[in-house]
């Protein structure tokens, strides 16, 4: 049994490791410091946490203004908030100016679970993506997270790092190197390519798995930087392969889905499906129901996959 | 006035002048100071032909009063890390910010008339990337109210002796991030950080005690833990004084409610609620500076 790991406890961890690197490094929270693991960080350094209270908005532009004091600012809260309440303080406040703040939301996705519908979102890639300089990284295990938040504190300028409150099997370990901007090969194959990101690069995986006993071999990919994204890579495995499947644990309207297929339509158009929620609002329930009840299972990608291999075998 | 310019050039960065005996002397500096920004504002946005006068003209005497008197800055070392920090958190208010920053020597007078066009690094609101001298990018109301309170608590981590001034609009304080941060400023106890509420009653679909009262201010703000001081916002001697008594003021920060008049200084704009967001026309223009320049020597 794969070890099985949140990785929003990778974000605790990842802050103290980076708190005594860097001096100059502060941590906001917006009330969920037990949720998202930044108490690990304040118990810690104390003195550098700060919690705004149920205030997401002032917790944003509060960082801006940190920023400009010099300091980098990791900030907390749950995804749906802080992409989604506080945008524009991102957008026109941290971004515009390109301040040096670190969005890393956890409890992204359908996977939060039993809290439902207000506290799940898969707008939030779709909402990061879209705002100019803003580099948009959804890892895909607790390893990945844990390079990928230290990663940010290199890079000058706003990230945002999606983080998910269920534990989920692992794939990487502690060695693994977080490159950002690098779409990462996890298994060579000829007929498809699996994009996928988060959580759904296990499910994927898994998938493939399947999908060989089938006698098709799927080529799988973690696309864990979102933007910018590495079009060489995916391109070249596309043209390879001449099909492609994008799955992620958020809408399929703006997210990891949208970006490949706005790259392929304009540089190398091939069938193409998406899998991930299908325009509408969660609900309550255990992850892996919810997983099912949305469609997000390696059955759902296998069932994409067989739906594009008869396509494109169509005679023109 | 000659003097005192003089004895500022020789002071340097230090621009505080309170140790000046004659106040008289000092006053007649800043008003001077004043028309000036206020004649820039009134010919930047008239080339412009798009800006906003009426929260400009309102705050000119506030402005001048930070710029030439109370903060501590360097227009040759922008960046200096002991510096104030002023932040216009009513960012349409631009042009008061740029006529400052002009007159105290960050930019090029010159560039004053290249307001809001395409070539220009005067941006229609301040953008910091982009204008020495500009703290911060403001124009989405309430967020650089709230950057503010995030500087003044960096300041403090760092124990610097820097202070923080921010620039509020009435109509603005009706954004709830302005309420969010100011509870935060006051529970961690932010004494060096100083808001203005230019308290001008209007807006731009009219007045702010028609629309969305922000009354009663004082008490309000007094409630979320700041101190509050009450001045008329067109008068030297008690700008300088609430600045002066927010310097006394510990482990609280300050705002000071400024009444203020909307248009101040234009006698066909004061008071008028068109002019929150409406460029003068060409004739209107020449009829404001000529006005301005009959009131009294530019600074």
């Amino acid at each position: 049994m794969a070890e099985k790991r949140a990785t929003r406890e990778a974000y605790g961890e990842a802050l103290v490791e980076l708190g005594h690197e860097y001096p100059n490094l502060v941590v906001l929270e917006a009330d969920l410091a037990k949720s998202t693991t930044t108490i690990k960080f304040k118990k810690e350094f104390p003195d550098r946490f700060f919690d705004c209270g149920v205030a997401e908005q002032n917790m944003m532009a509060m960082a801006a203004g940190l920023a400009a004091t010099g300091k980098i600012c990791y900030t907390g809260s749950f995804a749906i908030f802080a992409t989604g309440r506080a945008f524009e303080q991102i957008r026109n406040t941290i971004s515009y100016p390109r301040f040096n703040v670190k969005i890393c939301p956890t409890h992204a996705g359908i996977t939060v679970g039993a809290d439902g519908a207000s506290h799940q979102t898969f707008e939030d890639i779709a909402l990061m993506r879209v705002i100019p300089g803003m580099t948009v990284i959804s890892p895909a295990d607790f390893y990945e997270a844990k390079k990928a938040i230290k990663k940010a504190a290199e890079i000058d300028g706003p990230v945002f790092v999606r983080l998910g409150r269920a534990a989920v099997p692992t794939i990487f370990d502690d060695s693994y190197e977080f490159v950002p901007g690098k779409a990462i090969k996890l298994q060579e194959g000829s007929d498809v390519t699996l994009f996928a990101t988060g959580v759904m690069v296990e499910v994927c995986l898994q998938a493939a798995s399947n999908l060989k006993e089938q006698g098709v071999n799927a080529e799988v990919f973690n696309i864990s930087t979102i933007k910018p994204l590495d079009e060489k890579a995916i391109i070249e495995s596309v043209m390879k392969t001449g099909r492609a499947v994008v799955a992620e644990e958020h809408s399929i309207i703006g997210g990891l889905g949208s970006a490949i297929a706005e790259l392929l339509s304009s540089e190398c158009p091939v069938p193409l499906a998406r899998v991930g929620i299908r325009d509408l609002f969660g609900r309550s329930g255990e992850p892996e129901e919810l997983m099912r009840y949305y469609g997000l299972t390696h059955i759902d990608i296998s069932q994409a996959v067989k739906i594009i291999m008869d396509r494109s075998q169509r005679p023109k | 006035m000659r003097d005192l310019g003089s004895l500022r050039r020789e002071k340097g960065a230090i621009l505080r002048t309170q140790t000046i005996a004659d106040e008289q002397i000092l006053i007649e500096f800043l008003e001077s100071k004043a028309r000036r920004i206020r004649w820039d504002i009134i010919k930047m946005i008239g080339l412009a032909r798009s800006g906003h006068p009426g929260g400009s003209l309102s705050a000119a005497d506030i402005v001048a009063t930070l710029y030439f008197h109370e903060l501590r800055h360097k227009a040759e070392e922008p960046d200096w890390p002991e510096r104030d920090r002023f932040v216009l958190s009513k960012g349409h208010a631009a042009p008061v910010l740029y006529a400052a920053l002009a007159e105290s020597g960050y930019i090029d007078r010159e560039d004053l008339w290249t307001l809001r066009k395409i070539d220009s690094h005067l941006q229609g609101h301040p953008d910091m990337r982009k204008t020495p001298g500009v703290e911060l990018s403001t124009g989405s109301l309430g967020m650089g109210f709230s950057a503010s309170v995030g500087m003044a608590l960096g300041l403090k981590i760092d124990r610097k002796e820097s202070r923080v001034y921010v620039l509020l609009g009435d109509g603005e304080s009706q954004e709830g991030i302005v309420w969010e941060a100011s509870m935060f400023a006051s529970q961690h106890g932010l004494d060096n950080l100083v808001g203005i509420l230019d308290y001008n009653n209007m807006q731009i679909d009219g007045l702010v005690s028609e629309i969305v009262d922000i009354q009663p201010a004082a008490a309000k703000w007094t409630a979320f833990g700041w101190h509050v001081i009450e001045i008329d916002g067109h008068k030297f001697d008690e700008i300088m004084g609430a600045f002066k008594e927010a310097r006394s003021v510990k482990s609280k920060p300050s705002m000071i409610i400024a009444k203020t008049v909307k248009g101040k200084g234009v006698s066909f704009m004061e008071g008028i609620v068109d002019f929150h967001g409406k460029a003068p026309s060409a004739e209107e223009m020449e009829k404001a500076l000529a006005e301005i320049e009959a009131s009294g020597p530019l600074g």
